[in-house]
């Protein structure tokens, strides 16, 4: 039983002023609540001590400076929606005490755990419950990020019910198997716990629409080599660099890109979701989407903003926002070259790992790279006009270093829009095959090669190591390669280089829904290495 | 004499009471030296107590315990060591205590006794 806070007791000694009644020892509550690092969740427990002495709190469990600052918001909170502030000394403990916790999401924990403490709410109550959000100072329950991390988190450790701001509510919910409530104030919750209120209303799941598509690739005129290019870097995930001269359509090439990949399954739309939850870029009303994410980052972009960075534990960047989608560098040799060679590790590993002073960090990053470039930087629509002396066109073409060109499979040349194409007429090649069409080769094609390579684990052919693809049971016939091992003698081909070529020649093989690579997919796919006549090296 | 200096005078006799009700002796009140004043120093057993007398007539600014500061806090154990300095004793333990008053205008005046609040 715990003493009744309010201010005056009612209890009386003979000299006849009231005398302050409190129990020693009985007043710990415990509440959960989820720390989130990277996009991985670890419960928290938030014990709350109050002991008789001067009034005042302290906490601890190596919180940032949100969370010590959480005392004044829940404190605040707590007086204005009904409830009152235990005149007590409060030790607020978050365990476990060695690892750090960031940000406002322990506020609603801390509440309730202190609320329990003080008896405002049953104890045994608020104990099984994982509680996160952030307390507004009049009580009212404001989003946080990370949600989605925080109930997978919830749901591993065995939980049942995770409560969470309303709206937070669709995001937690894409969870099964653990009951999701969405709160909006302090009050509500507390009529609920002591039976005096409903139970705040479950969380839905919803997704965003998948139909609707702003961008369709019938809007590109004309382009037809691009537009297969396009087609084979959907269908294998290869990375791809569109050059040309401006306007040509390479930036609408792109944007189409996500258009015809293939839908995510749900597991990768999950691993989707929790990066952009951790980021805070969460449409918060239809949180899950099938789409694959498109980023395209400003060329001002710094190493952080683009592979992740920040203070203390380091946030998500474009590399990551762009998980299992397209990540597209628009005007690349723009960029500062330290910013793109940072991609070379995640393009590799899939993933990145950022060491601050607040902890180590992974990231997932497995995305699809997509640049486009100028032939050099006077930028005329021609090359006839082109102003540059050749050092110019040199310097800028060494913008974009050696190593990085060399993990990206398709070199793509995006030529001028004839007027023919653009204007109608005769000669004009019609219009172009819509996203749909394509997107539908593509999916057949993905499947060829996620069933073959499912021993290996890959589901692209992207993935393939060149140890195998040269290995005798998937090599192609002697005939099929001469033309690569023809560039290959010539020194025109890396030793790098030929596996991507035959990665290639896979993807070519899966459109047409060929068995194994002929002589025409080689040719095709070496046409991508080595067909550059502009000058970004291969 | 001022209504404040009033209020707290009749605080520190009803907490004097107070601690001689809870089986303590008053050794001395209002002991000064030039850092400033300890309200009451009492005896619990083999305890000194050193005691700070806090009187309110409104909680309009806060309960009168969380009056106790830090830098009160800080200025008690200072106070102590002088006393401490000129009348040496063989004691168990010394203890610092707060008896917070509530005597508001209407209504029944409330007493606080917190021990051992500098732990």
């Amino acid at each position: 039983m715990v003493a009744t806070p309010d201010w005056p007791p009612t209890a009386r000694n003979s000299r006849g002023y009231g005398i302050e009644q409190r129990l020693a020892g009985v007043s710990i509550a415990r509440a959960q609540s989820v720390a989130v690092s990277g996009v991985d969740g670890q419960l928290v427990e938030i014990e709350v001590d109050l002991s008789s002495g001067l009034p005042g709190t302290t906490l601890t469990g190596l919180g940032d400076k949100a969370v010590s600052e959480a005392r004044d918001r829940v404190r605040a909170a707590i007086t204005n929606s009904g409830a009152s502030w235990p005149n007590q000394r409060i030790t607020i403990a978050l365990l476990p005490a060695d690892l750090p916790k960031v940000g406002s999401r322990f506020d609603l924990g801390i509440a309730m755990a202190v609320l329990a403490a003080n008896g405002a709410v049953p104890p045994a109550a608020v104990a099984g419950i994982v509680w996160m959000g952030e307390l507004g100072l009049d009580g009212r329950l404001r989003p946080v990020r990370g949600v989605l991390p925080a109930a997978v988190a919830a749901h591993r450790s065995g939980a049942r019910v995770i409560v969470v701001p309303a709206e937070n509510g669709p995001e937690a919910a894409l969870i099964d198997g653990i009951e999701v409530l969405a709160a909006s104030t302090l009050s509500e919750l507390m009529a609920w716990l002591c039976g005096k209120g409903d139970r705040p209303p479950r969380a839905e799941p919803s997704e965003a629409p998948t139909t609707g598509r702003a961008v369709d690739l019938s809007d590109v005129v004309g382009q037809a080599g691009a537009r297969r290019a396009l087609e084979i870097a959907a269908a294998g995930a290869h990375h791809l660099l569109l050059q040309g001269s401006p306007g040509a359509g390479k930036t609408m090439l792109a944007e189409r890109l996500p258009g015809v990949l293939p839908l995510l399954d749900r597991a990768a739309a999950l691993e989707v979701t929790a990066i952009h939850s951790v980021a805070g870029t969460l449409a918060r009303d239809a949180p899950l989407s099938l789409v694959p994410p498109f980023q395209a980052p400003h060329h001002t972009a710094s190493v952080a903003a683009l592979v992740g960075g920040g203070a203390g534990l380091a946030r998500p960047g474009a590399i990551s926002l762009a998980h299992r989608g397209v990540l597209f560098l628009d005007e690349a040799p723009e960029y500062r070259p330290a910013a793109v060679d940072a991609l070379r590790q995640p393009l590799e590993s899939g993933r990145v790992v950022l060491h601050r002073s607040g902890g180590a960090v992974t990231y997932p990053a497995r995305f699809q790279l997509v640049m486009a470039a100028n032939p050099c930087g006077c930028g005329s629509p021609t090359g006839r006009d082109c102003a540059c002396t050749p050092m110019a066109r040199r310097r800028y073409q060494q913008r974009l270093s050696g190593p990085l060109l060399d993990r990206i499979d398709l070199h793509v040349t995006v030529h001028p829009v004839p007027r023919a194409d653009l204007l109608g007429g005769p000669g004009a090649s019609g219009v172009g095959e819509s996203s749909d069409v394509v997107s539908a080769r593509v999916l057949l094609a993905r499947q060829a090669a996620s069933a073959r390579w499912s021993e290996h684990g890959w589901d692209t052919n992207s993935l393939a190591t060149g140890s195998v693809l040269r290995s005798g049971r998937w090599r192609p016939p002697r005939e099929a390669l001469r033309l690569a091992e023809q560039a290959l003698d010539r020194g025109v081909l890396s030793a790098r280089g030929f596996d991507r070529v035959l990665r290639m020649a896979w993807t070519v093989c899966d459109l047409a829904g060929r068995s194994a690579p002929g002589a025409g997919d080689i040719a095709e796919a070496l046409s991508y290495r080595t067909g550059t006549s502009t000058g970004w090296a291969a | 004499m001022r209504v404040k200096d009033a209020l707290g005078q009749y605080g520190e006799r009803v907490a004097a009471a107070h601690l001689i009700d809870a089986g303590m002796s008053i050794i001395e009140t209002n002991w000064r030296c030039v850092a400033g004043e300890i309200d009451i120093i009492a005896s619990d057993g083999r305890a000194l107590v050193f005691c700070e007398v806090k009187t309110r007539s409104s909680l309009a600014f806060g309960s009168p315990a969380a009056a106790v500061t830090w830098v009160k806090q800080r200025r008690m154990r200072e106070l102590a060591v002088r006393y401490l300095a000129e009348n040496p004793g063989k004691w168990g333990e010394i203890r610092f205590d707060v008896v917070a008053i509530l005597r508001p205008r209407t209504g029944a005046t409330t007493l606080e006794h917190l021990r051992d609040v500098l732990s």
